[in-house]
């Protein structure tokens, strides 16, 4: 058996009466990627915010049931957020790049952990540019602002700088949702490149992406986790009538 | 169709005899002050002290003052006013307690000059025995302050994006952290911009020196904060009411006010140009 990095159970998140969660069981095992696919509104964004408790900065939100990584209590009050946020990194659905220039972005994560050494930083940002399939367009050009970066190479930065704190899981938010097919297909191989040393968590509407790189999929719907198993086994044989009409696209 | 378009004609008009209005009342005011106070304006006037029973000579005196206990309301006004805006915005949570101190800061705002004026002399001169002086009027100055500064701050961070703070956040910065690379730097200009027009108003109030502080006539000027001083407003009211000769007097208010009004406007400009400046350097 794999490894578990991340266990949920019983697991309910609530924005005020709203129940956005429900009872929700599964096992992120570690080097894997795990992708997350449902309708519009379904949760994933909360169950991913949940991870690296991002919602703790929204007003009324609750949960109960348990979340553990590396047998943790995430929702712990031992658990020091900012350690967890290192570890767990995110891109959000969004971009949200800051409004500095490119290289102050991606050294950002690195600066507030504390990192001083020049050197280190300036070969981290363009380790973490090449990754993320952006360094060939900006590499002279580091100074100007984030902003001025189109809509899809904003996306990009927002995953170096994810990625340049090294954290132990990534969790992305629809990182293709603004990318042509050429970047999407170096986003999608960066995946397979980092999960030889992360563990990955996506989510995405496009199911041949899904297909394409998880190991194993979740299937949520209205806050329920419909089906979780191996990738293949979801796409070719799914146990539940509505994964399989969701996935082909009859579904609604 | 035809009636939609003479609506709409008309709702202009008046819209725009309105600013017409006000603008013309602004006008005849300035026009009045310059015209009868421009030629006693000259550099002596601006050094001098005023000599023989204040009929003649300058208002060096209650400029230094003004400049003075204004410099002493900021002190006092802004970090206090700055730290308790980022505070109740960046890290306290929307409670009834937290709503009640908004809702009292708001409503501080509002109070009569005149009643912060008898708040610092029990507070200040009597309770803490500060005495009449700079201090005990800057004080009363900065307690008046304090809601403009807070409310402006608290405006300019909430302009602040949640995602600088979250992106921030999710990168493994503490709240301060965030707070101080991503929240201050994008909303200090406002935060600015707020608190000098604050001590704009400040530097023109009459009501809150007059029993803390500010002195009828001094040949000196204060050597410490703990001396009394002359201040423009309080001068022009006195050249305007309590003057012996009201007539001879008259000039050199209205030159006093001319200089007061100089004054508040290029604080204003200040400000102005500093969020241009600071916007600009944003953007770079
Ligand atoms: N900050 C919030 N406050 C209150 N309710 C929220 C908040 N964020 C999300 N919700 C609600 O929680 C539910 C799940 O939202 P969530 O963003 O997790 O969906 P999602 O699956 O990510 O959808 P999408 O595919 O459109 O991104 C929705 O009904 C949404 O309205
Ligand atoms: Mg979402």
């Amino acid at each position: 058996m794999h490894q578990t990095k991340i266990e949920v159970r019983d697991f309910n998140f609530f924005y005020g009466d709203q129940r956005a969660l429900k009872d929700i069981e599964l096992d992120i095992y570690n080097n894997k990627v795990l992708g997350i696919i449902g309708p519009s509104g379904c949760g994933k964004s909360t169950f991913l915010r949940s991870i690296n408790r991002m919602n703790d900065t929204i007003a009324g939100a609750r949960v109960n049931g348990t979340m553990l990584i590396d047998g943790q209590n995430i929702f712990s009050e031992k658990m020091d957020v900012v350690e967890l946020r290192r570890k767990v990194g995110m891109v959000f659905q969004k971009s949200n790049p800051f409004p500095k220039s490119i290289f102050d972005n991606v050294a950002y994560g690195l600066r507030v952990n504390g990192r001083k050494d020049k050197a280190y930083i300036e070969h981290k940002v363009e380790e973490s540019l090449k990754d993320a399939a952006l360094w060939e367009e900006v590499e002279d050009r580091l100074s100007v602002s984030a902003f001025d970066l189109s809509g899809g190479q904003q996306q990009r930065l927002c995953i170096a700088r994810a990625l340049a704190i090294e954290p132990e899981v990534l969790l992305m938010d629809e990182p293709a949702s603004a990318l042509d097919p050429t970047a999407t297909a170096k986003v999608e191989e960066l995946i397979q490149e980092l999960k030889k040393k992360y563990t990955i968590v996506i989510v995405t509407h496009n199911m041949q992406q899904a297909a394409r790189i998880s190991d194993y999929t979740a299937f949520f719907m209205l806050g329920e986790l419909i089906e979780y198993n191996e990738t293949q086994k979801i796409f070719t044989n799914p146990e539940k009538k509505i994964t399989e009409e969701y996935i082909t696209g009859r579904f609604g | 169709m035809n009636k939609k378009k003479v609506t709409e004609q008309l709702g202009f008009w008046v819209l725009r005899l309105c600013v017409g209005i006000t603008g013309l009342i602004l006008l005849i005011i300035l026009f009045d002050i310059v015209t009868k106070g421009i030629g006693k304006v000259s550099w002596r006037f601006l050094v001098e002290s005023p000599r023989n029973g204040m009929t003649e000579g300058g208002i060096f005196p209650a400029i230094v003052g003004t400049f003075l206990v204004t410099m002493l309301t900021a002190v006092f006004a802004v970090p206090l006013g700055m730290g308790c805006a980022v505070y109740l915005n960046e890290y306290a949570d929307d409670n009834v307690f937290t709503r009640i101190i908004r809702m009292s800061i708001r409503n501080l705002s509002g109070v009569p000059s005149i009643v912060y004026g008898l708040f610092g002399v029990v507070l200040f001169v009597q309770m803490m025995r500060i005495g009449t002086c700079v201090l005990a009027a800057g004080l009363t100055l900065g307690l008046m302050t304090l809601p403009w500064v807070i409310t402006a701050s608290e405006e300019a961070l909430k302009n602040v994006p949640q995602s600088y703070r979250n992106g921030a956040l999710a990168l493994g910065a503490t709240r301060w952290q965030a707070i101080r690379s991503n929240v201050l730097p994008y909303s200090i200009s406002g935060m600015l911009t707020g608190t000098i027009l604050g001590l704009a108003r400040a530097a023109g109030e009459t009501a809150p020196i007059l029993f803390t502080g500010a002195a009828f006539f001094l040949p000196f000027l204060p050597k410490s904060p703990f001396e009394q001083f002359m201040a423009l407003p309080y001068h022009l009211y006195i050249m305007v009411t309590q003057h012996h000769s009201l007539e001879t007097a008259r000039p050199i208010a209205y030159a006093t006010a001319l200089v007061l009004i100089a004054l508040i406007c290029s604080m204003n400009m200040f400000a102005v140009i500093l969020r241009y400046k600071l916007r600009k350097q944003k953007k770079e």
